[in-house]
């Protein structure tokens, strides 16, 4: 930018060339000023690096999950004592029934393949196995019955210990006073991971499974509550859109302008700025206590979630009916279409792009939200049942991702903070998503007048 | 356009809430953080092993659960409060004037309390009552007089502790954990220090019993100058903290430190390890009794409520081999007891 010197009123004492200096000195002014805003744009580059790179670091490891390969015999004299084979007969043995079972069949595994190790009662086993894998051979046995007396291959969930292990979450100079694993069972766990009894592969079921309990977190998955969270979406997208869309047409387009009008408006631009722990309470008083909707339900998540994101649409619709230009209306007017016809016809369609813009950007800061969704009782709730169908997944009590977020980081053992962080790297996911979409839309739509 | 769409929501909002009157067949508790852990984990297991759906579990408090408890009989109320400390008098009554009159208390097991410290930190391996009173009270006793709290180091009381700054993490007033801390380590040490005597004779009343309520009140403050932090939160938030104090002491369940002993070291209290046997035995002396508590009005109507209740207390889940014992409830040597209770539908007041 040197050749800026060569200004027409240069005096003639100075030269072309060089720059004076008072010229000098705006030019350090400038690449000082320059230097500042790089400075801030790489602070904030290095921050969302940070930020990035350790949610990732910690959360990665969600989506990896170890498994145990066991035959496990279905022991005749265990599973159907009185030989019927009837099916409530076999169903009366419970997954402590099972266990043994299990660790039987790990246990004769491990001496088959030659490893040498002290552990030689079958109840080491247990705490190599996800408490789960009886329950998985017992529904496995209650749909197969005539299974029973074979030897079945199960890929089953190692323990949560055993996995942090391999993830290198647990170390070994950590477990001395550790009940749930000994330094024998890990050094069995290397050996079986050498023999190829014990991998790691892809945990599908963290990303549609439901939430588990405290004692196997290897179980737990965010898909119930991701279920929770997309009906309470559906009931902020179909309560808000249209109302959003109504009110700000009317404001735009019809209302007078008046005192009334303006103190509305004034409200709708403080009501963005309202707190959402505050929506929380009034959902709270409003339907809980006052319309005895049921608690912890994606419903009324959704209609305090429709309140906050209400002010962001009606702005947002506002702004971009605003910036469609008059002659457009006018035109429309002047070959006799009605004022409604006028709106609904020609200046709708122009401000869509900018409206399903705010709209999606309004979901997306709903789906991230936890304070209100704390006040009616969605957090602090194990999301362990699928909703069993469309209106029960409006009604049955349900978590949201954030809230379960919470909910796992919360928990005792160490394991759910590894989930907490690939619960976050889901959520993101949806929101970038979402983002995305509104991106997308607004470059493919978007005219400029 | 946005009429069209505005009706639809409207009815579609009308036909969710008409499904909303279906019957309910699946058991619904809530209640103590604390017993959570425990009855998510027997609901799983009972949805595993029942053909009825798994119960629904939710937190809150042991209070908050105990209301609604008390809400009133019928199917939009819970079937089951669980709690960390035993239902109060008023709570009984507000039950009876809901018309919840016949309750089953169930004792499951007990959970211990323990003081722990980062492990690579300073020794804390033995503490006595009478150390955390001294550590924690705004008074104590300095040569037989009641003094302002001057101690700012553990050794300055007692030579063994480490010579580091005091700083304790105690849970937060509402807290279930607070009270069996209060009454279990402060009292005693109120009394173990002299403290508790010269308090009740400093303090006012009518007669000596109220003067005695008065001191055994005062036993319960805790210093006011940053030595000693409340935790409202979790234990996660304790252990964060612990995490950045290498000189600090937080107090835990024993299930919580069980799941952390990478992280944390326990102290001994009055030379007794914390393990479930020695709380099982009453040698450790911070513990407490987990209830839960079940509406006998439901039993029948709600399907599996019954079943829900004996399975808890079955030998196989919370006897001392069962999965809640392996999380860190210390079993119940009268779980037998609780059994036949469960069994026979005794109810409070007649069965006890």
């Amino acid at each position: 930018m040197t050749d800026a010197t060569a200004t027409p009123q240069a005096a003639p004492a100075t030269s072309l060339v060089a720059a004076d200096a008072r010229t000098q000195k705006r030019n350090r002014a400038e690449r000082r000023f320059r230097a500042y805003g790089m400075a801030a744009i790489l602070t904030g580059l290095f921050f969302l690096v940070v930020l990035v790179s350790s949610i990732l670091y910690n959360g990665v490891g969600a989506f990896q999950q170890s498994f145990v390969n066991v035959p496990v015999y279905l022991d005749p004299a265990k599973l159907d004592k009185n030989g019927t084979g009837d099916i409530e007969e076999i169903k009366k043995v419970s997954t402590f029934g099972y266990a043994p079972l299990i660790q039987d069949g790990l246990l004769s595994e491990v001496q088959k393949s030659g490893i040498e190790t002290p552990l030689t009662k079958s109840k080491d086993m247990k705490n190599l196995l996800s408490a789960s894998a009886a329950a998985e051979v017992r529904d496995y046995v209650v749909a197969n019955p005539e299974q029973i007396g074979e030897t079945v291959e199960f890929r089953l969930l190692a323990s949560s210990r055993v996995d942090g292990y391999l993830k290198g979450r647990v170390k070994r100079e950590d477990v001395a006073d550790d009940k749930n694993i000994s330094v024998e069972q890990l050094d069995l766990t290397d050996q079986l991971r050498d023999a190829g009894i014990v991998s790691k592969g892809f945990n599908l079921s963290f990303i549609t499974g439901a939430d588990a309990s405290e004692s196997r977190p290897e179980q737990a998955g965010i898909g119930v509550s991701m279920l929770g969270s997309f009906f309470m979406m559906l009931v902020v997208l179909v309560l808000s859109l249209p109302i959003g869309v109504a009110a700000s047409i009317y404001l735009e387009e019809f209302a007078p302008q008046n005192r009334f009008t303006d103190l509305i408006e004034v409200n709708i631009s403080n009501l963005a700025a309202v707190p959402s722990i505050v929506f929380g309470i009034l959902g709270l008083a409003v339907f809980i206590q006052f319309a005895h909707l049921p608690q912890s339900a994606p419903l009324v998540g959704g209609l305090v979630l429709t309140l906050m994101t209400l002010p962001t649409i009606i702005i947002s619709t506002r702004a971009s009916l605003k910036a469609v230009p008059p002659s457009i209306r006018d035109a429309a007017l002047g070959v006799g279409a009605s004022k409604m016809q006028s709106i609904f016809h020609h200046v709708l369609p122009l401000a869509m792009p900018g409206i399903l813009t705010g709209t999606i950007i309004g979901l997306a800061q709903a789906l991230g939200e936890t304070a209100p969704l704390l006040l009616i009782g969605m957090v602090g709730y194990i999301a362990s049942n699928y909703p069993d169908g469309f209106a029960s997944g409006f009604l049955d009590p349900n978590s949201a991702m954030p809230a379960q977020i919470y909910e796992w980081a919360k928990r005792a053992d160490p394991a759910y903070y590894e989930r907490a962080w690939g619960g976050i790297i889901i959520l993101l996911v949806f929101l970038l998503t979402m983002n995305a979409i509104a991106i997308i839309l607004r470059r493919r739509f978007e005219r400029r007048w | 356009m946005s009429r069209f769409t505005l009706s639809t929501s409207a009815l579609a909002i009308l036909a969710v809430s008409a499904t909303a009157a279906a019957a309910r067949d699946n058991v619904q508790v809530a209640g103590s953080s604390t017993v959570l852990p425990y009855a998510s984990i027997v609901a799983e297991a009972f949805g595993e092993n029942f053909d009825f759906p798994t119960p629904v579990v939710e937190s809150g408090g042991s209070s908050a659960g105990l209301k609604r408890f008390c809400e009133g009989v019928g199917e939009n109320t819970i079937d089951v409060a669980n709690s960390s400390r035993k239902i109060r008098e008023k709570e009984i009554k507000a039950c009876a004037e809901a018309g919840v009159t016949d309750i089953i208390e169930v004792r499951i097991g007990y959970d211990g309390i323990v003081f722990a410290s980062q492990k690579t930190g300073p020794e804390f391996t033995t503490f006595t009552q009478a150390d955390l009173f001294n550590a924690l009270s705004p008074k104590v006793v300095i040569d037989g007089k009641l003094v302002d709290n001057p101690y700012q180091k553990w050794s300055d009381f007692n030579a063994d502790l480490p010579d580091v700054e005091i700083a304790t993490f105690i849970p937060g007033t509402k807290h279930g954990t607070r009270e069996v801390f209060e009454e279990k380590v402060l009292v005693q040490g109120c009394e173990d220090t002299g403290a508790y005597e010269l308090l009740k004779a400093e303090a006012e009343g009518e007669d000596d019993k109220a003067k005695g309520k008065a001191a055994h009140k005062a036993c319960y403050n805790v210093r006011t100058d940053g030595k000693s932090v409340d935790i409202d939160g979790d234990y996660t938030e304790t252990l964060a903290r612990l995490d950045s104090n290498s000189n600090g002491v937080g107090v835990f369940g024993l299930a919580f430190y069980e799941n952390n002993t990478d992280k944390l070291k326990v102290a001994t209290m009055a030379d007794v390890a914390p393990s479930t046997e020695t709380i099982a035995s009453g040698e450790y002396p911070v513990s407490r009794p987990l209830y839960f508590y079940v509406k006998k009005a439901h039993i029948g109507v709600i399907p599996g409520l019954k079943e829900y209740a004996e399975f808890f207390v079955s030998d196989e889940i919370a006897g001392p081999d069962g999965p809640l014992s392996d999380y860190g409830l210390v079993s119940d040597p009268e779980l037998a007891a609780t059994q036949t209770l469960v069994a026979d539908e005794a109810t409070m007041g007649e069965g006890m």
